[in-house]
């Protein structure tokens, strides 16, 4: 694996020109709330191009949301997001989708249309974006579909495919168009150990053989520290830590170390608030 | 004082859902000229919408022909007028039950689906698909759909009223002996074309309201099972309730 160095800046801190450059998503001061709760707090990140840069850290602490402001499906309350020298904020409609056909992104349940194919769900973009003849076209798709292993399943519907093999139909769409950044959201939650290594080593061939730039958010460790150069850990809407896997692996910071270590014990409560159980049990905090 | 918070909350939450409702129906509009260039989506939609719809429209049409039939027969021979039961029919099913009766049985079994299946995508994060893959899914998938529910709802109407005549004749003709030529004849001579007219625009504007509150309320659905079941009983009652005002509205603008 080879290690690429990042250039970070601190939260709400703004990054030099020199960082600019190297980075194709960069996020400055990002705040973004939702009902009524603040989901992301002065959060500032960038990542490297040519990377594979995971995003990591409990649930419900806003990997999620910080990957649909990446992709300009939220906007933030506060701060900036920068994609491929792209303010996402000052872009229409029209510049969006522009940049965002150089963009591709694995939906955590594949988010495949069921009424298409799986040759036709990989062969939608092409056909909304281009005017490639038929013939070109189908090649295009085998070949997209060979590299995830699923060129046998080209004419099943999505009904008739495992949750695995979704994912991999959507792997194989989200680079149809050759994008220049491919984002994934758990790529890895629910696979069995032979689909998820083999996601996982898709990952890493894809990126280093089409030149991409990869964004993972996962919580899953194991999987993370094999795969990304570089990762950021949230918790609590701000970043706890950053570094290679190795280096947050010996981060002595207590939530990042309860995090990489799975530990029941310490900052992050496993159990959501709540009155004392036996003061609850007697009756005397029933709601 | 709570009373009076509560009231223009209120206030303000139905304006605000007017002014999106509006809003997404002008970006509707605004699809259209792409939604044509595209014949074959709108093709499957006016199939989905129109030829799925058909059996319950036809078997509605007859069942609401048969009983304007009865009950003209029964009020129309208390005057010795029964032979006029062609026109009285005719008239009541074209100008009038037809379009509303279509559009109340398009909001429950077309209206539905639209509803449903836009927010199961979107539960699904297929809309979100669409838009990461810089496709408008406002044009690729509530303008085909709001487009053909509106071509779809005057044919139905149409059939609806057709086949409402002939089941109005059934039982006039066949049942209470009603003379079939004079039944015939009395249609034909009180038929006006301003009365065809009425009841093609009224089913137009049906078809739009019922199509764009389908669409909107499957593309703004809580994406969650609770949120696309509640999306699809507004569906049933905004569409019902607006097809009985724009009836009203229209009735008194075409006196």
């Amino acid at each position: 694996m080879t290690a690429v160095s990042a250039v970070t800046t601190d939260a709400g801190a703004a990054p030099g020109p020199a960082a600019t450059d190297a980075a194709i998503v960069r996020l400055d001061g990002v705040t973004y709330s939702a009902g009524g709760r603040t989901i992301l707090k002065q959060l500032s990140l960038e990542v490297p191009r040519g990377s594979v840069t995971a995003i990591m850290g409990p649930s419900g602490t806003g990997k999620t949301t910080l990957l649909r402001l990446m992709t300009g499906q939220l906007q933030p309350h506060a701060g900036r997001v920068v994609v491929a020298g792209e303010d996402l904020a000052r872009l229409s409609r029209d510049g969006l989708y522009s940049l965002r056909k150089r963009m591709g992104m694995l939906f955590q349940n594949g988010a495949l249309l069921t009424d298409l194919t799986v040759f036709e769900n990989v062969a939608y973009p092409l056909r909304e974006h281009t005017d490639l003849t038929e013939e070109l076209l189908r090649t295009v798709v085998l070949t997209k579909l060979q590299a995830v292993g699923l060129r046998g399943a080209a004419g099943l519907m999505p009904a008739e495919l495992s949750g695995g093999m979704a994912r991999r139909v959507a792997l194989a769409r989200a680079i149809v168009m050759d994008p220049e950044l491919l984002v994934y959201d758990e790529p890895f939650a629910g696979l069995d150990p032979i689909a998820l290594g083999m996601v996982l080593r898709l990952i890493r061939r894809l990126n280093d053989a089409l030149g991409l730039t990869s964004i993972v958010v996962s919580h899953d460790v194991q999987e993370i520290a094999q795969l990304a150069d570089y990762a950021y850990v949230l918790n609590a809407g701000t970043i706890a830590a950053r570094g290679t896997p190795a280096e947050l692996a010996a981060d002595p910071e207590p939530a990042v170390r309860q995090f990489m270590a799975g530990l029941e014990e310490g900052p992050v409560s496993f159990h959501y608030p709540a009155p004392d159980l036996a003061t609850e049990l007697l009756g005397a905090g029933r709601p | 004082m709570s009373l009076y918070r509560n009231l223009r909350e209120r206030a303000l939450d139905v304006t605000a859902k007017a002014g999106d409702f509006a809003l997404f129906t002008g970006r509707l509009l605004a699809a259209m000229p792409a939604t044509l260039a595209r014949p074959s989506l709108v093709s499957a939609q006016i199939y989905n919408a129109g030829a799925l719809s058909l059996v319950i429209i036809m078997l509605a049409g007859l069942f609401v022909g048969m009983v304007l039939g009865l009950t003209g027969y029964d009020i129309l021979q208390r005057y010795g007028s029964e032979e006029a039961l062609g026109s009285v029919s005719a008239i009541a099913l074209i100008k009038e039950l037809g379009p509303v009766v279509t559009a109340l049985l398009f909001a429950g079994r077309a209206g539905t689906s639209m509803t449903s299946e836009i927010g199961l995508m979107k539960a699904t994060d297929q809309l979100s698909a669409l838009e990461m893959m810089a496709v408008d899914p406002v044009r690729r998938v509530c303008a085909p759909r709001f487009l053909g529910g509106m071509i779809s709802m005057p044919l139905l109407a149409a059939i609806f009223s057709m086949i409402g005549i002939y089941g109005a004749q059934l039982v006039g003709v066949h049942l209470m002996r009603v003379d079939a030529g004079q039944f015939w004849s009395e249609l034909q001579a009180a038929m006006e074309s301003r009365y065809v007219r009425e009841g093609l625009l009224k089913s137009c504007a049906f078809g739009v309201a019922c199509s764009a509150i389908a669409v909107h309320e499957g593309f703004r659905a809580v994406p969650t099972a609770e949120g696309v079941s509640r999306a699809t009983t507004r569906t049933v009652v905004n569409s019902s309730v607006a097809v009985l005002i724009l009836d009203y509205m229209l009735t008194a603008l075409l006196l």
